[in-house]
């Protein structure tokens, strides 16, 4: 966008409508990116009606410090691309500290202009600011707007473009005379400094700022005797100094001009306040949203949405409206009930079931049910169980398959109501056609449909769980959440908002990722995003089921015992990674605003949740598409028959994928399973974790120990997620480091979790060996050490 | 010394000085909470930290640990 002629900034606190002002300024024009090298959301968007104007939307912060990334990332962007001129949105409900971000912002030299939010919920309240008073005192021009109501902001980008054009710059802040006279000294030991820049060097000098250009902290040593007298004669550090200096120049402005009425009463925001972070009903009013959060996003509209796209849109279609859908059912199961279910298939399930073969209960219940959907689902998961068992007694899949193959048709969906069908059908019938190859065919159905159908089935959930995130946050809440959850939370290294992402992460990985958003501080984002796939997700649920089944008897502990797992792994990976150098640093204080209460408007909730929707399809549906090719060549590709060539119905073991798998199984050994069959399975499961169980049938548990199949399930459950997670953790790093770092923690877990289980169970249940027993105690007392450990906490991390 | 932490809820105490350094301290007093001014604490949370506090007509929350940092009078 550098064909734009004048670029504005837009600056100001969070919750001061700065979104809602950059929204109605730029209109649909925008550009959502990420600030280079942090996490930090970039926008930038056209001036409605000016093609010429661009407008740099910069975080929301309260100051410019050098401490968060959101404050480093605007100053470095006023300082080195030098905008055309500042618009600093001020809430006037909340003067005096929205103006101290604008004693700092006019030091910078940039022509400035204010925008003042909510003058008209001043009024209501009873106080009164004096516009033009307050607009002569800063010397700064200011226009009066409701960002929500929409009204002024002509005048404010009007103001701003002229400010722009004159090149004027503002009169800063004026502090205490000897200050005064330091700082002015301070900026006359300068050379070879942009002459607007020079105000804004010597404060941050004399602050001892440690974010400075080298040619700038060059001078520090010669302005530390200035610096020292005046810390001597006011008994403060330097820095502390120029922050009262500031709110002392604010309250000298402000008086006479800003008239506020006594408080006394309180308002509706405080009154909601007092019910909603109530010492008893805060906890019961935070499990009721955030269970209405979940339960409508993930287990209803989502489950709903999703299920419609992956089988539906991404599978042989749907019926449209659902009409018909009924119908179809009601003909199939009828089908099924003729021809499917003699009295041969259900005598051998019935003599199964009185085997104790596994799963035949639930067939034998599918048939008892009358539903098709059930049993097909039953069958292709223990069907071949059956049939393996004693030479084929309860064999039921001949007189299955034959029924099926019969000169009975099966309904056809058409005939139900009007039949929609789902992309696969639509491309293949369109690759078809063309007469393309087999090879181009299965590249584009199982490489590229399959791949981009597993990223949009959980688009549609996303979106109905982004527009509550942002209603939550845009409302006020999402800053209580963190107010309420904070005692609990930050013991482990995280936030009091990271409930909601491992909260989501039980529905799915992806949204929960992305859910971390919310959390400003990043240190505790980037801790929220390292762990919240550990807990079992949605697609990890089969895997527990077949491992339940298939090893123990469905027994009612292995589901909580995989849930447990994933919280255990969410603590300790909490407390022994706030401990490390990656996460040490700054120590992150939590002194956050509890913004006041209001509606938020829908334009700005729909718009933040397609933002942040369409930014995971665009870059984790790139990555996805591409590894599911990759992973659809190699499972493709391999030998038939002594020689290497493409066969779409290769067995596993022989493709690629299965020469890897086999070369590199040994990795598994100490954990129990080095099985050609378990490592593909592991690798699947990048695409999908319900691919593990595709891959991993019931009958390839025959071999495995009861605790290597545990092992087994510990180490899926903990180690790196699909690539959609992965893709969505890349997308809310924005470092390829870090996302590499996560990945790779994840796997070093889940395989010390895994050699901990098989290594002590073994030897408890005497197979074990030696050293892999002493291995595992040590690893034992390696992780609690680190967890123990002591370090330098930082002074808010105590107590 | 008497700091923030000690304030009873629904008390009001007037800020004499700010202790520590760093991050923290910047920005406990970039949020407004400086030499002088008047800090209402206004509740703690459910589990008893951090606390609510309203400083120049807004409402801040702050932990208790981070409350010793401020010397009030």
């Amino acid at each position: 966008m550098a064909d734009s002629k004048i670029t504005i900034a837009l600056a100001g606190n969070p919750n001061s409508g700065k979104t809602t002002l950059f929204n109605s300024l730029t209109g649909s024009n925008q550009f959502v990116g990420n600030w280079p090298g942090v996490t930090v959301e970039k926008k930038e968007g056209k001036l409605k009606g000016n093609k010429d104007v661009l407008i740099e939307d910069l975080p929301g912060i309260y100051s410019l410090s050098p401490y968060t990334s959101e404050e480093v990332v605007s100053r470095n962007f006023l300082v080195d691309e030098n905008p055309d001129a500042i618009l600093n949105i001020v809430d006037s409900t909340n003067l005096e500290r929205n103006l101290y971000l604008t004693t700092q912002l006019l030091e910078l030299g940039i022509p400035t202009v204010i925008a003042l939010n909510m003058t008209d919920l001043v009024e209501k309240s009873g106080d009164n600011i004096d516009t033009k008073k307050l607009s002569e005192r800063l010397g700064v021009q200011m226009a009066e707007i409701s960002a929500l109501k929409g009204t002024g902001i002509d005048e404010a980008s009007k103001l701003a473009v002229n400010a722009a054009q004159s090149k004027k710059a503002p009169k800063p802040a004026v502090f205490s005379k000897d200050v005064e006279d330091a700082l002015r000294e301070i900026e006359g030991l300068l050379v070879n400094v942009p002459e607007h820049l020079k105000r804004w060097y010597a404060v941050k000098l004399f602050e001892r700022d440690q974010k400075l250009p080298e040619n700038i902290a060059a001078y520090a040593s010669q302005a530390e005797a200035i610096i020292t007298k005046i810390e001597t004669a006011h008994d403060d550090d330097s820095e502390s100094i120029i922050t009262n200096e500031r709110y002392e120049y604010i309250a000298s402005v402000l008086n006479g001009c800003y008239g506020k009425k006594k408080a006394g009463e309180l308002s509706t925001s405080d009154k909601i306040d007092q019910i909603v972070t109530n010492r008893w009903l805060a906890l019961p009013i935070f499990a009721a949203v955030m269970w209405l959060v979940y339960y409508i996003s993930v287990t209803t509209i989502g489950t709903f949405v999703t299920d419609w796209t992956n089988d539906g849109l991404f599978g042989d279609g749907y019926y449209l409206f659902g009409n018909g859908r009924a119908e179809y059912t009601e003909a199939m199961n009828e089908y099924y009930t003729e021809n499917v279910w003699t009295d041969e298939v259900k005598a051998n399930v019935d003599k199964a079931v009185e085997a104790g073969i596994t799963g035949a209960d639930d067939i034998q219940a599918a048939i008892a049910d009358g539903d098709y959907e059930a049993f097909d689902e039953a069958y292709g998961f223990y069907g071949s169980e059956l049939d393996e068992k004693e030479n084929g007694v309860y064999s039921i899949s001949d007189t299955v398959d034959t029924a099926l193959a019969e000169d009975a048709p099966l309904p056809a969906n058409e005939d139900y109501g009007k039949w929609v069908p789902g992309i696969p059908v639509l491309v293949e019938n369109l690759l078809d056609g063309m007469g393309v190859n087999d090879f181009i065919k299965s590249l584009v159905l199982d490489g590229i449909v399959a791949g981009v159908g597993a990223v949009l089935g959980f688009v549609p959930q996303m979106f109905v769980l982004f527009a509550f995130l942002a209603f939550l946050e845009a409302c006020g809440y999402m800053a209580r959440v963190a107010f309420v959850m904070d005692r609990i939370f930050r013991r482990f290294g995280l936030s009091g908002k990271s409930f909601i992402p491992v909260l989501i992460g039980t529905g799915c990985g992806v949204p929960g990722v992305m859910a971390s958003r919310t959390i400003e501080n990043e240190r505790d984002r980037r801790m929220t995003v390292m762990t919240t796939t550990f807990i079992p997700c949605g697609a990890k649920l089969p895997i527990i089921a077949l491992i339940a089944s298939a090893l123990f008897r469905k027994a009612s502990w292995v589901a909580p015992s995989a849930y447990f797992l994933g919280m255990a792994a969410i603590i300790i990976s909490g407390i022994i990674l706030k401990k490390t150098k990656m996460f040490a640093g700054e120590p992150a204080p939590f002194v956050m605003e509890l913004p006041a209460y209001h509606w938020p408007t829908l334009t700005n909730i729909l718009r933040s949740m397609w933002e942040r929707g369409w930014s995971f399809i665009k870059k984790a549906g790139s990555i996805i598409l591409l590894s599911s090719i990759v992973i659809w060549l190699g499972s493709t590709f391999g030998w038939t028959d002594g020689s290497f060539g493409w066969n779409p119905d290769l067995e596993l073991e022989s493709s690629v994928l299965g020469a890897i798998g086999n070369a590199v199984k040994w990795i598994f050994a100490p954990l129990g399973f080095a099985e050609i069959k378990a490592t593909i399975a592991t690798v699947m499961g990048l695409v999908a974790k319900e691919e593990v169980v595709g891959v991993f049938g019931v009958l390839d548990f025959e071999g495995l120990s009861k605790l290597a199949g545990y092992s087994f399930l510990a180490f899926n459950l903990l180690c790196a997620p699909c690539f959609a997670a992965i893709g969505a953790i890349r997308r809310e790093m924005n470092s390829a480091k870090w996302t590499w770092f996560a990945i790779g923690w994840q796997c070093l877990l889940a395989y010390i979790a895994a050699f901990i289980i098989y290594q002590l169970g073994s030897l408890f249940t005497g197979t074990g060996n030696i050293i892999g027993g002493i291995l595992a105690i040590a690893l034992c007392a390696l992780i609690i050490w680190l967890m123990v450990r002591p370090y330098n906490e930082s002074q808010t991390a105590k107590a | 010394m008497k700091t923030l932490r000690d304030v009873a809820i629904g008390e009001t105490a007037k800020v004499v000085k700010i202790h520590g350094t760093g991050a923290v301290k910047r920005r406990i007093m970039d949020m407004g909470i400086t030499k002088g001014v008047e800090v209402y604490v206004r509740k703690e949370a459910p589990l008893g930290d951090p606390l609510e506090l309203t400083v120049r007509g807004y409402e801040l929350s702050l932990r208790k640990a981070d409350a010793e940092m401020i010397e009030v009078a």
